[in-house]
């Protein structure tokens, strides 16, 4: 009985290895269309973000963070940070990585936002997508690192999708509660003075969700953030390179400096995509 | 043609409409099609006619189809069966059944609505929220604002538009409510218990608002309470729903005095009728009182007689041979000029006097009251008698 069971392997790795060959013979083409873009996406991002001076641009940081939040700790200790980083050398594999986090929330953003939106209008699309969810963020990511090498080849683009893989459920699963928790007596009054669906979704639904929404695009911020050395290991640029390295050469002074810089890198994210305080929402 | 008509209307919640209302056609009660069917019943057979610039109060406990009905005036609640005609630039559309854009026009223009909960929007400023249905329609800031401003100082919130909803207090957010139902200048307003969330004295002074500004606008109100003080306030007609079911709909004196059933009854048992009923409803009527020629005889000895001309009109009092004197009162407040009082020997009051108003002439002159109806005409008598009985509401008797 045993012996028979181990001689008929279902071929499952087979059929999906065969899959992938599908798509790479017939579908070469169309991979090597989105390589293209989200390779200029970002490199585009990185040359922009490098080609000002590092000290103008931890300036520009600084004020941005003024004008949002008016908070002189918070400035200080995103100056005071990212001067550390430029320091240590970090700088351009700072912004690197920045490039490839911004790229990926925007794909998240712009992809998640309307499926979390489609599956809160229909409760059966939502059944049928939080399985693939849930795969999506407990599937290990080198075991869909290989395919997308395949299709996508070598560089930052891999490295991107896997983080998008990684990240989209966030702003998918935030946003689907964003919409689906609006007060049905905000709903209904939207609809007794003749919103049409459009109105519906813009003027009641989207601003209703829009806190809940923005938290998913922190949490995506984070989640990108954490695949930078897996995204290195598919040969993207960024702080995720020095870490490899010097796991590979047991270099500790290198990988505990751009671990550092990475955490640093995390926390001035979070403490900048994180709202003002907001007015008190009652009744 | 009514502005609101409900004609034989079922509403059904739930997956089985059809088999639903094969059991509401043979008359089951909604406990009954719940076990069979797994629906719930809304309304069944409600049939209701809404006329133009009429109160019209919806009745009824919680759970008993009064909200259910009202939401089918605009569609918020799909209507199973019958139709729901409402006035809309002159023409009876049925509501139930219209295409999307007719409906669409109909909830910007014709019908708006009040919510419980006010149904506000907390990311708006209420003067966003007020003008929330101009700016569907694609109306302009400027003109909105315009007519915001207008709807606010209507309220009384004008030095409140640029606050946001949650800095205001309860009575102001349906304040705000009012003034967004307002602003549409829609001719049909749907209240969905708008006060009920409210505390008591904030609730009778909004109800109060609410009839002075009818007193100007003259809208249809399709208005819905569990609070019968309220309905009797402010309904010019009233229905009284159980079990998804229409089971009396009235005036609130028709409610009071002659309740359908057991339901309404122990409803109406602790109301207060002195500023329901009127004149009409107590009085001895002067068909009934004996006459000799053109005398009407008030007493029960034939001492106290009133002579009325051919068309009715009390001309002057008899007193057993000596001339009685005849002085007019205000029926709406229930007060007479002292010195008149002093001097008379009978008072002559309108018919819609109020009972609380002729309780108060009573104590205050102790004269009976001759009811006469707006042409001049003897329409009835008023005594110690007539009054306690209607106290009693022991009319038949």
């Amino acid at each position: 009985m045993y012996d028979w069971l181990t001689e008929h392997k279902i071929p499952l790795g087979i059929w999906l290895r065969d899959f992938v060959d599908l798509l790479t013979t017939h579908g070469q083409g169309f991979f090597d269309f989105i390589s293209l873009v989200l390779g200029a996406l970002i490199g585009g991002f990185t040359d922009a973000l490098l080609w000002v001076p590092p000290l103008l641009l931890i300036a520009l940081f600084g004020l941005a963070a003024w004008l949002v939040h008016r908070s002189v700790g918070l400035v200080v200790f995103i100056v005071g940070s990212l001067l550390l980083v430029t320091n240590l050398g970090y700088w351009s594999a700072t912004m690197e990585t920045l490039s490839l986090v911004i790229c990926a929330t925007l794909v998240c953003v712009i992809v998640g936002v309307p499926i979390g939106i489609a599956a809160a209008h229909r409760p059966w699309l939502y059944t049928a997508i939080r399985p693939i969810l849930d795969l999506m963020q407990t599937i290990p990511t080198f075991v869909y690192l290989i395919p997308t090498l395949v299709l996508f080849g070598l560089g930052a683009v891999p490295g991107l999708i896997s983080t998008v893989i990684f990240s989209i459920p966030a702003p998918i699963r935030l946003t689907h509660l964003g919409i689906s928790s609006v007060p049905p007596a905000l709903y209904e009054a939207g609809k007794a003075f003749g919103a049409t669906k459009t109105q519906l979704l813009f003027k009641v639904e989207l601003p209703y969700a829009l806190p809940t929404i923005m938290a998913g695009i922190t949490q995506c911020i984070m989640l990108s953030l954490s695949m930078v050395v897996i995204a290195a290991l598919v040969g993207a640029d960024g702080l995720g390179k020095p870490v490899v390295r010097a796991l590979n050469s047991v270099n500790i002074a290198m990988g505990f400096e751009a671990g550092l810089a990475i955490v640093v890198l995390a926390i001035v994210l979070d403490r900048v995509c994180k709202r003002p305080e907001r007015r008190s929402r009652k009744g | 043609m009514a502005a609101v008509e409900f004609r034989n209307i079922d509403i059904v919640f739930g997956a089985d409409q059809k088999g639903a209302l094969k059991l509401i056609d043979e008359g089951r009660t909604r406990d009954e099609i719940l076990a069979a069917t797994g629906t719930v019943l809304g309304a069944a057979g409600v049939s209701l006619a809404v006329e133009r610039g009429e109160i019209c109060v919806l009745m009824g406990l919680s759970g008993s189809g009064k909200s259910t009905i009202l939401r089918a005036i605009n569609r918020l609640n799909e209507v199973a069966r019958g139709e729901v005609l409402v006035e809309h630039n002159g023409a009876a559309i049925d509501v139930a059944h219209c295409d999307e854009a007719t409906l669409r026009d109909i909830r910007m223009h014709t019908v708006s609505m009040v919510f419980q909960q006010f149904g506000l929007l907390p990311w708006r400023t209420v003067r966003d929220n007020v003008g929330f249905g101009l700016e569907l329609r694609g109306m302009g800031a400027a003109e909105r604002n315009r007519i915001v401003d207008e709807k606010l100082a209507m309220v009384g919130l004008t030095n409140w538009a640029g606050k946001y909803t949650s800095e205001l207090s309860g009575g102001m957010q349906q304040r705000v409510g009012l003034a967004r139902a307002f602003a549409t200048d829609a001719e049909i307003l749907l209240m969905d218990e708008p006060f009920s969330a409210l505390d008591p004295l904030i609730r009778d002074k909004l109800q109060d608002e609410l009839l002075d500004l009818q007193r100007r606008i003259h809208k249809t109100i399709v208005f819905v309470s569990h609070d019968l003080d309220e309905a009797l306030k402010l309904g010019n007609k009233i229905a009284i729903m159980e079990g998804g079911r229409i089971v009396q709909a009235g005036t609130a004196e028709d409610i009071l005095l002659r309740p359908a059933n057991d339901y309404v009854a122990e409803f109406v048992k602790h109301m207060n009728p002195l500023n329901v009923l009127r004149g009409t409803a107590v009085m001895r009527p002067a068909a009934s009182l004996a006459r000799e020629g053109d005398s009407v005889v008030l007493d029960r000895d034939g001492r106290v007689k009133v002579k009325v001309d051919p068309e009715g009109r009390p001309l002057s009092l008899d007193l057993d041979g000596r001339a009685g004197v005849l002085a007019t009162a205000d029926g709406e407040a229930g007060v007479i000029d002292d010195k008149l009082a002093h001097d008379a020997d009978c008072i002559v009051a309108p018919v819609d006097l109020k009972l609380k108003a002729a309780i108060e002439l009573k104590r205050h002159t102790d004269l009976p009251i001759l009811l006469v109806d707006s042409l001049g005409r003897l329409a009835g008598l008023c005594d110690d008698d007539e009054i306690y009985r209607g106290l009693l509401r022991r009319l038949d008797g």
